[in-house]
């Protein structure tokens, strides 16, 4: 009742119906110190969960066991002098760059497949190849480690049914290490897929047009006028791709703990390992920014590179 | 929080003080106001509830109102926990330190001597495994608990081992230790084990430990190597690792896994009770939980798992161990109450109740409670958790002694004795230079 009421007062009072209008815009008129006060509350986030943490593990990392004396990059020294952490080198980079490589091919040739179906069909493909990716890692792991558990692999039943003999796959160095690469392409292809199948959308169709016209094959289409029209968009996530695989931590941990013989540990894994398990947090902290300085000059490199391309 | 008038304290002090009388427990100070405490997620759920009851008995009395919230050891969550309070200064008040927690907060843990020193005074010494986790530097830094702590004895398909291998487990470890023959006991050695292995192996149910990067390797592993004459590192820091008693122990183990699956290479914690469990296998190291999940999954295989010691070596018999404890963070404000609330947990009565409702998983780390009832009762096989407890000539010891704590922890989280193993027995490096491997591993550990 009391609604209806005002809105008749309303009704017949325009001035104040003027005077509403205008304070609602001089509110959202754009103003300096608005934007910022309401960039505030992200700007306290990024800095509490993002930056805080960073230098202060940049910190820890320059402490000595006990956290009582600085030591500067001592730490860093100490574990490029150890084999075992050598070792971990080793497997990130190949689990990385394998890891990477795989993804990156794979999502282009389904990202091709998916962009070639008409456009009713795409929708459905591009839903299910991202399931892979929308489920959480550490439970989607959990699946394959079930998959290839050393004895009762689900998978290993499959291969002595089709006459193959059984893998060691989390037993032996060389296998873990193929099993830990599988899953993280697995869960990563869907990511490349979706980027490079958005990338394409964008490529004007004139220029096929004019490529058939000139008698182009599909191959020369594709090294033409694809891939150099793709160039950034895979420059972009081969980087960001290359980031994240060389932090990954869930894969590791739930498959293999880093073993066996630390064929399969990686500087996350490692760095838990150390820190954490084995009570070292400056040591588990300078392992896990190790390959910081490397990943910041190349993204630098990189980005730059596609600016000028874009420019 | 509300005050309390002169009436109602004295009201409470009264009904608390006749409560406690009751029972006879002594008091080291007066509780009041408020506590938190973090407690492990016991596997035998009914655990939990009776530690609660235990916890909301005593916070009634004292009107303490008592918060508990539970963590599993899954994915080191606990520790987890215990690491996040610590640097935090913040957080519960009592913590559950699993294993090497202790040792590595030690200097955020308040000393809790008076408490070890009330429980020893009315139960004994605590075993010597205890001491050596949680009395650093000549203080008491945390409490063991009875809650959680575990022995990792022999788990054997007895069946299996008197038909194929000739050897009577019951026979050896009776569920009495007066009924032991002593050249029976003295003859069960590393070689009647793999002799044993052999027959079983023959018979096509293996015995099964894992030689990967998980606890259970560290708890086979060290009593065998130890009960070699075979230390990585001793308590005065020294490398003691390149050894001929490592020599002998590396060569035994080359020898006995040639009678195991070769998934152990590759197992977890639990990889051994899977197994077991699903009637593969004929012996493994383990607590009693792979018998209670077949009890549960396959009870003909339960009936046959008779828990007892672990082979004698050349320089004795060792058994692994995992020990929960409980500390008090410095940070803590209501410390008064918090150790009353831990020695009330810690003595015979409340450790009886705890024992008797994790179905004798938990092992109390004062000997004189080990005539507890239920490791005789419980069953099938009736007997059969016994010597679950050390009864005869075993030491009991924790992965990485006899090095300092601190240094034995990172002995332990490293894995490095199950690497070093199976390098020699998977990737065929030569005995010698998996020791110096070893070597130089252990050199980076003494970082401070």
């Amino acid at each position: 009742m009391g609604t209806s009421q005002d809105f008749v007062e309303t009704e017949r009072s325009p001035q104040m119906r003027d005077w509403f209008i205008e304070t609602a815009r001089a509110i959202i008129r754009p103003k300096p110190l608005t934007g910022i006060l309401m960039c505030l509350p992200l700007f306290f986030l990024i800095i509490g969960l993002i930056v805080y943490p960073f230098f202060y593990s940049i910190y820890l990392s320059m402490l000595n066991k006990r956290e009582t004396a600085f030591v500067g990059l001592e730490n860093l020294g100490f574990l490029l002098g150890y084999d075992t952490f050598r070792l971990v080198i080793r497997n990130s980079v190949v689990f990385t760059f394998t890891a990477v490589f795989f993804k990156a091919s794979f999502g282009f040739i389904l990202a091709l497949a998916i962009n070639a179906l008409p456009i009713r069909g795409q929708r459905i493909w591009r839903g299910i190849a991202l399931i892979a990716w929308v489920m959480p890692l550490s439970l989607s792991t959990l699946g394959w480690w079930w998959i290839f558990e050393p004895t009762h692999s689900a998978l290993n039943w499959l291969l002595v049914q089709l006459g193959i003999s059984p893998k060691p796959w989390l037993s032996d160095p060389f296998w873990a290490r193929f099993a830990t690469i599988l899953v993280n392409v697995w869960f990563g292809t869907p990511f490349f897929m979706i980027m490079f199948l958005a990338a394409l959308k964008s490529i004007p169709q004139m220029f096929y047009e004019a490529a058939a016209i000139d008698g182009a094959t599909g191959f020369q289409r594709l090294h033409y006028i694809t891939l150099p029209m793709l160039k950034n968009i895979i420059a972009i996530t081969m980087l960001f791709s290359t980031i994240t695989t060389f932090a990954n931590f869930d894969i590791v941990r739930v498959l293999t703990r880093g073993g066996p013989r630390d064929a399969t540990h990686l500087f996350g894994t490692y760095s838990f390992q150390l820190g954490i398990q084995g009570g070292d947090i400056p040591l588990g902290a300078a392992v896990s920014l190790f390959m910081f300085p490397i990943l910041a000059v190349s993204a630098f490199f990189i980005l730059r590179g596609v600016r000028r391309s874009i420019q | 929080m509300k005050r309390q008038t002169r009436r109602e304290f004295l009201k409470t002090a009264t009904v608390g003080a006749a409560a406690l009388s009751t029972i006879g427990f002594p008091r080291v100070s007066r509780g009041a106001g408020k506590l938190t405490l973090a407690l492990w997620d016991h596997w035998v759920k009914p655990a939990n509830n009776v530690v609660v009851e235990i916890i909301n008995e005593w916070g009634k009395a004292n009107k303490v109102e008592v918060q508990v919230d539970f963590f599993p050891t899954i994915g080191d969550k606990l520790s987890l926990t215990g690491a996040a309070e610590a640097r935090a200064g913040a957080g519960h008040d009592v913590i559950t330190l699993w294993q090497w927690d202790a040792v590595a907060h030690k200097e955020k843990l308040e000393p809790l001597d008076k408490i070890a020193e009330e429980v020893q005074k009315r139960h004994g010494p605590y075993t010597d495994n205890a001491k050596y986790m949680t009395f650093q530097d000549w203080k008491w830094i945390a409490i063991p608990s009875a809650i959680g702590s575990h022995t990792y004895p022999l788990e054997t398909r007895m069946d299996l081992w008197k038909k194929h291998a000739g050897i009577d487990v019951v026979d050896i470890f009776p569920p009495d230790v007066k009924k032991r023959s002593k050249a029976k006991v003295d003859a069960w050695d590393w070689k009647m084990f793999l002799e044993g292995a052999k027959k079983v192996h023959a018979a096509g149910i293996p015995v099964g430990m894992q030689i990967s990067n998980c606890n259970d390797s560290n708890q086979w592993l060290f009593p065998l190597f130890l009960s070699y004459g075979s230390v990585l590192m001793n308590e005065k820091d020294e490398i003691t690792v390149e050894s001929d008693a490592t020599l002998q122990a590396l060569e035994f183990c080359k020898e006995i896994v040639k009678y195991m699956p070769s998934d152990i290479y590759g197992w977890d914690d639990a990889g051994n009770n899977r197994f077991i469990i699903s009637g593969k296998g004929s012996a493994i190291h383990n607590p009693p939980s792979a018998w209670a999940v077949a009890k549960r999954d396959n009870p003909d295989v339960a009936a046959q798992i008779w828990h007892h010691d672990m082979p004698r070596g050349p320089k004795g018999r060792f058994r692994g161990s995992l020990l929960f404890s409980w500390g008090i963070w410095k940070f803590t404000k209501n410390k008064s109450a918090a150790m009353d609330l831990l020695l009330y947990l810690s003595v015979k009565e409340q450790q009886w109740k705890l024992i008797t409702a994790s179905e004798g998983y938990d092992v109390p780390q004062l000997p004189s409670l080990y005539d507890h009832p239920v490791w005789n009762e419980i069953g099938p096989p009736k007997g059969g958790q016994y010597n679950y407890m050390i009864r005869g000539d075993e030491r009991l010891i924790v992965p990485g002694w006899p090095a300092k704590p601190d240094m034995a922890q990172q002995i332990f989280s490293r894995w490095i004795l199950p690497t070093m193993v199976g390098k020699v027995t998977s990737a065929g490096t030569a005995p010698k230079e998996a020791m110096k491997w070893a070597a130089k591993e252990l050199e980076a550990y003494k970082r401070r």
